[in-house]
């Protein structure tokens, strides 16, 4: 830290170059209030246009969710205190939305977790001909959009599209071939799963992978010398050495999977029971135009997101500083 | 480095083949559909029967039935993402280097609202947003894109380069000053070429973010003044009502995809390190 201060020092070190030993305490003061108009003239911007850009309609959204309001009749617009919360949480639909939700990101980042620790041990242990290339092939969908993602599994899968996985698992006994995979809630959600988690793997995998690399070596080691199997290791070496990294992994994921939309939108549009959260919310206001009811669904969709973050924060301890440097 | 045993390099070539097949498969898969004929789009089979550019034609030829959604949402795309980036990287900059390098209040603060916007969901901010964009005009506008998007690129971009920075000995600077250099012949000379590869590599992240966009995308834009390409892809139809627009859509998401490609073959350790040090380390 001293050498942080003293270093910015430097940056106005044509001005005055005092000795930081014998420094009266009253330019220390000084010193510091300008450091901190400095700091704040610097990261102000950015930090005022985060602000703007998420709590403003925040804000909005809450006080919207408490009108009855359709940009079909805007003339209609009244106060109706909690009225939409009331009929929102006495809907079916949105229980059956808020389930589907949460059984979408409890399977994804279950899936993730495991192929992206896979993929991790790759990156990790490979020699460095193939790392590179380990690494490459494993960053790929990071970079590619999720509406392409999902276009390339719907029309694998979708047998009006011709999707050819039908043929390919017709070996399969009891497999139907003509199974139409967006005909139902269950086979629908497969071909969603699986094309959110091969999107977003990369991801959980790069976090995983930062957390293996502070497992310190020696213990490794030492615990192979005294004749642990690889399994062993793992479950009482690397694993309880990274789970600070894991659990940021995971609650990061969790927050992002929760939110899950494009992959829906493209291939079902919410149609057999799959309209998750995000999906609801977007057609009531943006599809129909229900802004009132829209709004008090986006608010629901937010303090889900803060209650699940809570959880994690709270109950698992999880430290979102783990390993930070400062 | 030990010598691997041959039983040893048969693994690694499986567990490579492997990853190799998983990560690269749904883009070869897309890639196949792109290729196939109008009729052979039903074949149900993974290759072509009867290879064919037609579907490159619709998207990109003049005269090609899909190509006045297909080039103008791509101009948007590249257009609203870099703007969006570079805003983006330059405000980031400034603000990591006040947290990395100066001591004031609120530097927790700051970094913490940058993790709760980046896990805020989307879309609880586009329906305020759509109905304000209508009324001020921002609505179906580049500008209308690019302010939302920061929401999405700011964040990742402060985190990622406050771990970039907090790395560079900064002593150095000093230390070329001392050796006669000025504030800002030292600054040009020794942060800047430590810094570059950080922001470069921020970018390109908050590129990837900016361009995979869809949410807002479809919510706050109506024409092709302003639509983005995963938006505009959800909109394609086919030539005719007759036909479907799978051939165009695979097609156009090819070529949104080679170029991702190629940058993550470039830079893949840059971008591994700058993803694993942001958001980790932090």
């Amino acid at each position: 830290m001293t050498a942080e201060i003293a270093a910015t020092g430097a940056l106005r070190a044509d001005r005055d170059r005092p000795d930081t030993a014998t420094r009266p305490k009253k330019r220390r003061s000084d010193r510091a209030r300008a450091e901190a108009r400095l700091g704040w003239m610097l990261a102000g911007p950015a930090f005022g246009i985060m602000l703007l850009v998420t709590l403003y309609p925040i804000v909005q959204a809450l006080w919207d969710s408490l009108f009855s309001l359709r940009l079909t009749a805007p003339d209609d617009r009244e106060f109706i205190w909690f009225r939409n919360y009331q009929v929102i949480l006495g809907d079916p639909a949105f229980w059956q939305s808020m389930g589907v939700t949460l059984f979408i990101t409890v399977v994804t980042v279950l899936l993730e977790l495991i192929i992206g620790f896979a993929f991790a041990l790759v990156m990790h242990r490979a020699i460095k001909k193939l790392r590179g290339f380990a690494r490459t092939a494993i960053l790929v969908p990071y970079g590619i959009i999720t509406v392409v993602s999902a276009f390339a599994f719907f029309y694998a899968f979708d047998i009006n599209s011709g999707g050819y996985v039908n043929s390919w698992l017709s070996w399969v006994p009891g497999f139907d071939e003509d199974l139409n995979w967006f005909a139902s809630q269950s086979t629908s959600l497969v071909v969603i799963i699986l094309s959110e988690v091969w999107k977003t793997t990369p991801f959980i995998s790069l976090l995983l992978l930062s957390g293996l690399a502070q497992v310190p070596g020696d213990l490794e080691e030492a615990a192979k010398v005294d004749g642990a199997t690889s399994w062993e290791v793992l479950r009482r070496v690397i694993l309880p050495n990274m789970k600070a990294a894991i659990m940021v992994a995971v609650l990061f994921r969790t927050l992002e999977a929760f939110r899950i939309f494009d992959n829906i939108f493209i291939m079902t549009a919410g149609a057999n029971d799959t309209e998750a959260l995000s999906l609801l919310a977007y057609n009531t206001s943006i599809g129909r135009l229900e802004i009132g009811l829209g709004s008090a669904i986006s608010v629901l969709l937010f303090l889900s997101v803060l209650i699940i973050a809570g959880i994690f924060i709270k109950g698992f301890k999880v430290d979102l500083s783990a390993g930070r440097n400062s | 480095m030990r010598a691997m045993t041959w039983p040893q390099r048969i693994m690694w070539l499986v567990i490579i083949a492997a990853v190799l097949v998983w990560s690269l498969f749904p883009v070869f898969s897309i890639a196949m559909t792109s290729f196939k004929t109008q009729a052979g789009l039903f074949s149900g089979t993974l290759l072509p029967e009867e290879w064919t550019w037609e579907n490159y034609a619709t998207i990109l030829a003049p005269g090609g039935s899909a190509q006045d959604l297909f080039l103008p949402a791509l101009r948007n795309s590249i257009g609203i993402s870099l703007i969006a980036t570079f805003i983006a990287v330059v405000l980031a900059t400034l603000c990591a280097y006040a947290i990395a390098r100066l001591d004031f209040p609120g530097k927790r603060i700051i970094l913490t609202t940058a993790l709760a916007v980046s896990v805020f969901p989307i879309v609880s901010i586009v329906t305020p947003l759509f109905n304000l964009w209508r009324v001020v005009g921002l609505y179906d506008t580049w500008l209308g894109l690019i302010i939302p998007y920061l929401s999405l690129t700011l964040p990742i971009s402060i985190w990622t380069l406050a771990a970039f920075f907090r790395q560079i000995p900064w002593e150095l600077e000093q230390a070329a000053q001392v050796d006669g250099a000025t504030p800002f012949e030292a600054f040009r000379k020794t942060v800047v070429p430590l810094a570059a590869p950080g922001v470069f590599t921020t970018a390109i992240i908050a590129f990837f973010i900016a361009w995979n966009d869809f949410v807002y995308g479809i919510s706050l834009t109506s024409t092709d003044a302003a639509r983005p390409v995963p938006a505009a892809l959800s909109f394609f139809t086919g030539a005719s009502q007759f036909e479907a627009p799978t051939g165009a859509i695979s097609a156009a998401a090819i070529v949104v995809t080679i170029p991702i490609v190629i940058v993550v073959v470039i830079f893949q350790r840059r971008i591994v390190s700058g993803l694993t040090q942001g958001a980790v380390k932090g």
